[in-house]
């Protein structure tokens, strides 16, 4: 087993650091001792896997969950999932979910006054192609305010859960809209240091992916850790 | 490499619209072969007041040693039925609690087996990326040479280590995000 090839490690701040005081939920609940490095063993380079016995086909169809449509601007996320040498991510399991156009999620927790939508549940699941492609149909969530500070809004953004290949490769992240005038001002956005690092987590206008008269596309790839070229050091 | 990584975001306080949908607390069911064994505990913050909107993920071999995934070329047996995920969310105390069947040994990247360990992610609110551990075995003869446990400080190696209660099979085992009593995490 020493010739394992482990995943490789992200580089330097091109990952959030646990600690980011502006966001005020980390400032508790960030740990305070220094992580301790661990190869990948087979723990690590092994992990779940889902096929298509784990999904509902319809799922990637948010727009489509109740006996009406939701209201708002229909969308069209879509993208492919791939690792740091663009080798494509088959079949890997993709959990989306978001609040509604109005900015309001489902959830008991959300006490925004803004309305629910008896045609939206913000929740979707999927998985990808042979080339790692995906594509979910939805609404465009709404920005909402939360109490992290004084007039603070998330800009619009739809939460994004990967597996990938391996327990290494687990990626829990943010898609955000181009052009939105709350991006600058969000600490959540803004817990990642390197400014190209985190403008990745905004997606693309997508003319090929819209569809006339129906809907907008966005475009959002991404890529999860790649493997090591050469088995790990013992 | 072609391609930089996409950043990892908090999943905030509202994961379980997108996630409860594959929460399973029961990784083990009756005919899967093993120690049964449940763990439970609490997820708490630095101030010691428990997180009521944390999510745990467990990965792990099964009770062979074996994970169920195309690169473990071990010839130990795969249980039908024991995939060795688990996703379970907290209570509003922060209280978790899952069943499962007692991993087997692995192979560890020094040539020795790996003493009997379950992987854990934790996902919360204020994080913004996931936390990783794991849970080891009190009374457990492999502990001493594993090469994972030996990485850490002797005296954290303790936050580790599920304990036993009162009750067969059931044990203990807590996340501390922050603080003296830290649980210890990898980065992995």
């Amino acid at each position: 087993m020493t010739n394992l090839r482990g995943y490789r490690r992200p580089a330097p701040g091109t990952q959030p650091k646990h600690l980011h005081p502006p966001y005020v939920s980390s400032i508790t609940r960030a740990p305070s001792k220094p992580l301790v490095y661990i190869p990948h063993t087979l723990t690590e380079v092994t992990g779940p896997l889902f096929g298509k016995e784990a999904v509902d086909a319809k799922a990637c169809d948010l727009t489509r969950q109740h006996s009406g449509e939701p209201l708002g601007e229909r969308i069209i996320v879509s993208g492919r999932v791939l690792d740091e040498d663009a080798r494509p991510i088959a079949h890997t399991l993709i959990e989306v979910w978001q609040a509604n156009a109005a900015g309001r999620y489902l959830h008991k927790v959300d006490q925004h006054d803004a309305p629910l939508d008896p045609n939206f549940t913000g929740c979707g699941h999927t998985l990808t192609d042979d080339e790692g492609r995906y594509r979910f149909v939805t609404i465009r969530p709404g920005a909402y305010p939360w109490r992290n500070h004084q007039n603070a809004w998330r800009p619009a953004h739809i939460h994004f859960s990967l597996f990938g290949p391996a327990f290494a490769t687990r990626l829990v992240t943010q898609m955000y809209f181009p052009g939105d005038a709350l991006i600058p001002y969000d600490p959540i956005f803004n817990c990642t240091a390197d400014e190209e690092a985190r403008n990745r987590l905004i997606s693309v206008f997508d003319w090929a992916n819209t569809i006339p008269d129906h809907a907008l596309g966005f475009r959002f790839d991404i890529i999860l850790n790649g493997r090591e070229a050469t088995p790990m050091e013992k | 490499m072609k391609l930089p990584g996409t950043p990892s975001q908090t999943v905030g306080p509202f994961f379980t619209i997108g996630l409860s949908r594959l929460e399973k607390t029961v990784l083990a069911g009756p005919t899967v072969s093993g120690e049964k064994i449940t763990i439970a505990g609490r997820v708490i913050d630095g101030e010691g007041k428990p997180v009521p909107d944390a999510l745990l993920e467990i990965w792990q071999a099964n009770s062979h040693g074996r994970y169920a995934h195309p690169e473990d070329g071990q010839s130990k047996p795969l249980d039908p039925g024991f995939q060795g995920f688990g996703r379970i969310g907290v209570d509003e105390n922060g209280g978790f609690v899952f069943t499962t069947v007692k991993p087997g040994a692995v192979p560890g990247p020094d040539g020795k087996m790996q003493a009997p360990h379950i992987a854990v992610s934790i996902f919360a609110r204020g994080l913004q990326l996931r936390l990783v551990t794991r849970i080891y075995f009190l009374e457990e003869a492999a502990n001493a040479d594993d090469y994972v446990l030996n990485l850490v400080e002797p005296a954290r190696r303790a936050t580790l280590i599920a304990r036993k209660t009162s009750v067969a099979g059931a044990l203990e085992w807590n996340v501390i995000l922050q603080g003296d009593d830290e649980t210890v995490f990898f980065d992995c």
